[in-house]
């Protein structure tokens, strides 16, 4: 296995996405945020939406740290009340995602260029202006960035990204469906 | 208030405004079950709830209005957080409808209090209530315990809800206890006191709240395994237990910091390796594996790396334990441990021509032989009250520890005395933490609680003169506690004690109606503390002491026990 495939980053420490269900209550995310930031841990990304039961969130942080850092993050979070449980779903099969609106400049001489990337990319062209397009995509982490990388030389005038979700695999033979496979081809080694 | 009957509550601190008034008339109907104790200080109010949980065991209760009455509970939140006391506080908030708006009296108490309160509600509905505070109660006294918020719109305290359900069910997916020792936690345990040669138990305040106290004594006895305990663990173990090695850490005695030094096997029980504890954490215990038991999984491994770390209730691990235990021969290592302690064994001057503070303290333990409930403000009285009490059974001494919080001494023993009014209930104060709440003397007279006060009047703030003394050559910023053009101010006073002290506590105690004395003579002392037992009412007696005197042993911040300063 590389280095990639452990999760560990350039500076050494392990990458961990920790998924946190909560009770859906005002001001949970507030406590939550307001507890990392106390207590100087490093969070990466951080997403919050409802799911499937209306009674509960779902936190998705990415925390770099060693595994000491990682478990105090996570009997921290854990001590809070309103949170149900924590997973660190790296340590799992899982498939993550970051979705991202990019707009960037496309004088009509280059959009055909930028269409084939974004093809490539699997994204959508979701608005276009008279000079500017704007390209919704998702995928990894690192595909996205990789998309940024790309659309760097074109201009890009603004960006806004949700942060990172991820779900636990429900089983070993969904763990290679098509589509993803195709998605790892573009984006290197899957972090399985 | 119906749900504060139902859960027992027999004292409420309680201080009135706009926004909690409701709630104050509703007080008054349940007189005969609860009895309000109206503090001078919110802050008053909260530690003396403090003072009242810490030696019932129960959540104490306190109450204010919006705004700036619960601010004034925020130093006692984080109190209460840092030294895991029960606490259900219950503020008042502005009406629903103008949340939001910066309304009179308003803050946003549930934004402020998040990080320093084990759980907080904001109430939404009158019909939640039942509810919540059953839940206020679960979570504040069960687990690690601290303190929960209850933060009440007023117009919902003016709801009247029909035919509520008092005992609905909770709601709290979030919150689990830990499990029940386990076997193997259990087994290991043994093998590893078998293993030793040199064991040794660090004693913290998780066994006293946990009711552990008395298995920690059997535990040391049956395995005869010395004890060192913390500020908080103090009273697990009489102070004069053959296997009591007093307190460790940064004031700690000698003998202990060096057993903890020498141990092989460190049994941490209901601790959490606070720096004040441990100093240089990679220096501390680093001969020994570490056993650590502890209720709050995140407690374990946070400071320091346990080689088996337990988390579960300390009662019910001892428990599980004992019958297993064998009994270990550590006859060497209570020899070396002897030997350290007739080298240094705790000591202080023989001095005749001034009160010195462990005196007072060493003369007032002896006369009264464990029979008191004792409290503290923040500095060198409370780290002398600690080195020179003797303790005997747990639950008789409430100080701040974690948080230190200046002030907490009178208004804690307040709530002590409530607890249990024909208790010897005493606060060892400093004329600096003294001051912070002198209000509560008020209280004292008003609602007869009969506390007395020993004051160790040395004029400065005595701690922070030990530190000037020690790492700042003496130079004075800002300790001296009289005007600022006596030349003491800036250290350049004779050093003597003065004629007239500042201010002056006799006067102001009885201004308050409470009984006062002032002595600066040793051969007074005696006499003195007897009178003052004796009184009938609270009282304050004023002990004037020199500011010169360090507290020692001292291991400095950050540093090891080979740095350890004797004297």
């Amino acid at each position: 296995m590389s280095d990639e495939t452990l999760g560990l980053n350039t500076s050494g420490r392990m990458r961990h996405v920790l998924s946190a269900l909560v009770q859906n209550q005002p001001g949970v995310l507030a406590h939550i945020s307001g507890m990392l930031a106390s207590r100087g841990f490093n969070i990466d990304s951080l997403a919050v939406g409802e799911t499937e039961d209306p009674h509960l969130s779902r936190i998705t942080f990415v925390v770099m740290g060693d595994d000491r850092i990682l478990e105090q993050v996570r009997k921290q979070l854990e001590k809070i009340v309103t949170v149900v449980r924590v997973i660190d779903i790296s340590r799992e099969a899982y498939v993550e995602r970051d979705l991202m609106l990019i707009k960037v400049e496309a004088p009509p001489a280059r959009r055909a260029e930028i269409l084939s990337l974004v093809q490539v990319f699997r994204g959508r062209i979701v608005d276009v202006g008279p000079d500017q397009l704007m390209v919704e995509i998702s995928g990894q982490e690192r595909k996205i960035e990789a998309f940024i990388e790309l659309m760097r030389p074109f201009g890009i005038v603004e960006l806004a990204r949700t942060g990172r979700i991820a779900l636990v695999r429900s089983s070993e033979r969904s763990e290679r469906s098509d589509v993803e496979f195709e998605e790892e081809k573009i984006v290197g080694p899957v972090d399985l | 208030m119906a749900c504060l009957v139902r859960h027992g509550v027999e004292v409420v601190f309680a201080y009135p405004g706009g926004a909690s008034m409701p709630m104050h008339q509703a007080l008054t109907r349940v007189r005969d079950r609860i009895r309000t104790i109206l503090p001078r200080h919110e802050q008053g109010g909260i530690f003396a709830a403090e003072g009242y949980a810490r030696v019932t065991g129960k959540p104490g209760v306190v109450m204010a209005t919006s705004g700036p009455g619960a601010l004034n509970l925020v130093t006692g939140l984080a109190d209460a957080k840092m030294d895991s006391v029960p606490l259900v506080a219950v503020t008042g908030q502005v009406p629903t409808k103008v949340i939001g708006t910066d309304a009179f009296q308003e803050t946003p108490m549930v934004e402020v209090c998040r990080a320093i309160t084990k759980h907080h509600y904001l109430v939404q509905h009158a019909r939640d209530i039942p509810r919540i505070v059953k839940e206020a109660f679960h979570i504040a006294s069960t687990g690690r315990p601290g303190p929960v918020l209850i933060d009440v719109p007023k117009d919902i305290q003016n709801t009247l809800v029909p035919d509520p359900d008092y005992d609905p069910p909770m709601d709290l997916p979030g919150y689990r206890l830990p499990s029940p020792p386990s076997a193997e936690a259990v087994a290991e345990t043994v093998r590893a006191i078998r293993e030793s040669r040199r064991p040794i138990i660090y004693c913290g305040g998780g066994v006293i709240t946990a009711g552990a106290a008395e298995l920690v004594r059997e535990l040391a006895e049956r395995a005869r395994i010395p004890v060192a305990m913390t500020l908080q663990g103090l009273g697990a173990i009489p102070s004069d237990h053959y296997l009591s090695l007093g307190m460790l850490g940064m004031h700690g005695t000698v003998y202990a910091n060096y057993a903890i030094n020498e141990a092989d096997l460190l049994l941490a029980l209901g601790v959490r390796f606070d720096d004040r504890v441990t100093g240089k954490l990679s220096e501390f215990a680093k001969h020994g594996r570490i056993v650590h038991v502890e209720i709050d999984a995140s407690e374990i491994n946070k400071n320091k790396t346990a080689h088996l770390g337990i988390c579960t209730d300390v009662a019910a691990f001892l428990r599980a334990l004992l019958p297993k235990l064998e009994p270990g021969d550590y006859g060497d290592w209570h020899r070396q441990i002897d030997a350290w302690r007739a080298a240094d064994p705790m000591s202080y001057d023989a001095r005749d021509d001034v009160i010195l503070p462990q005196y007072v303290i060493d003369t007032f333990s002896k006369l009264t032989r464990g029979a008191f409930l004792m409290s503290t403000g923040v500095g060198q009285h409370q780290m002398w009250a600690a080195q020179w009490t003797n303790f005997q059974k747990p639950r008789t001494w409430v100080t701040s520890g974690g948080l230190g919080s200046m002030g907490y001494g009178l208004p804690a023993a307040l709530g002590m005395q409530a607890a249990f009014p024909n208790a010897l209930v005493v606060d060892i104060d400093g004329d600096g933490s003294f001051v912070m709440n002198i209000q509560e003397l008020a209280t004292a007279y008003c609602e007869k609680l009969p506390v007395k006060v020993i004051l160790l009047n040395n004029q400065h703030l005595g701690m922070v003169v030990q530190w000037e003394d020690r790492f700042f050559a003496s130079n004075r910023a800002h300790t001296y506690l009289g005007p600022v053009d006596h030349p003491e101010a800036v250290g350049q006073g004779s050093g003597e004690l003065p004629e007239v002290t500042y201010p002056d506590f006799v006067a102001i105690a009885r201004g308050f109606g409470v009984a006062a004395r002032q002595i600066r003579h040793k051969h007074e002392v005696e006499g003195a503390l007897r009178e003052m037992i004796a009184h009938d009412g609270p009282y304050v007696l004023d002990i004037l002491v020199p500011y010169q005197e360090h507290v020692l042993p001292m291991i400095p911040a950050g540093m090891s026990v080979k740095e350890i300063i004797k004297s």
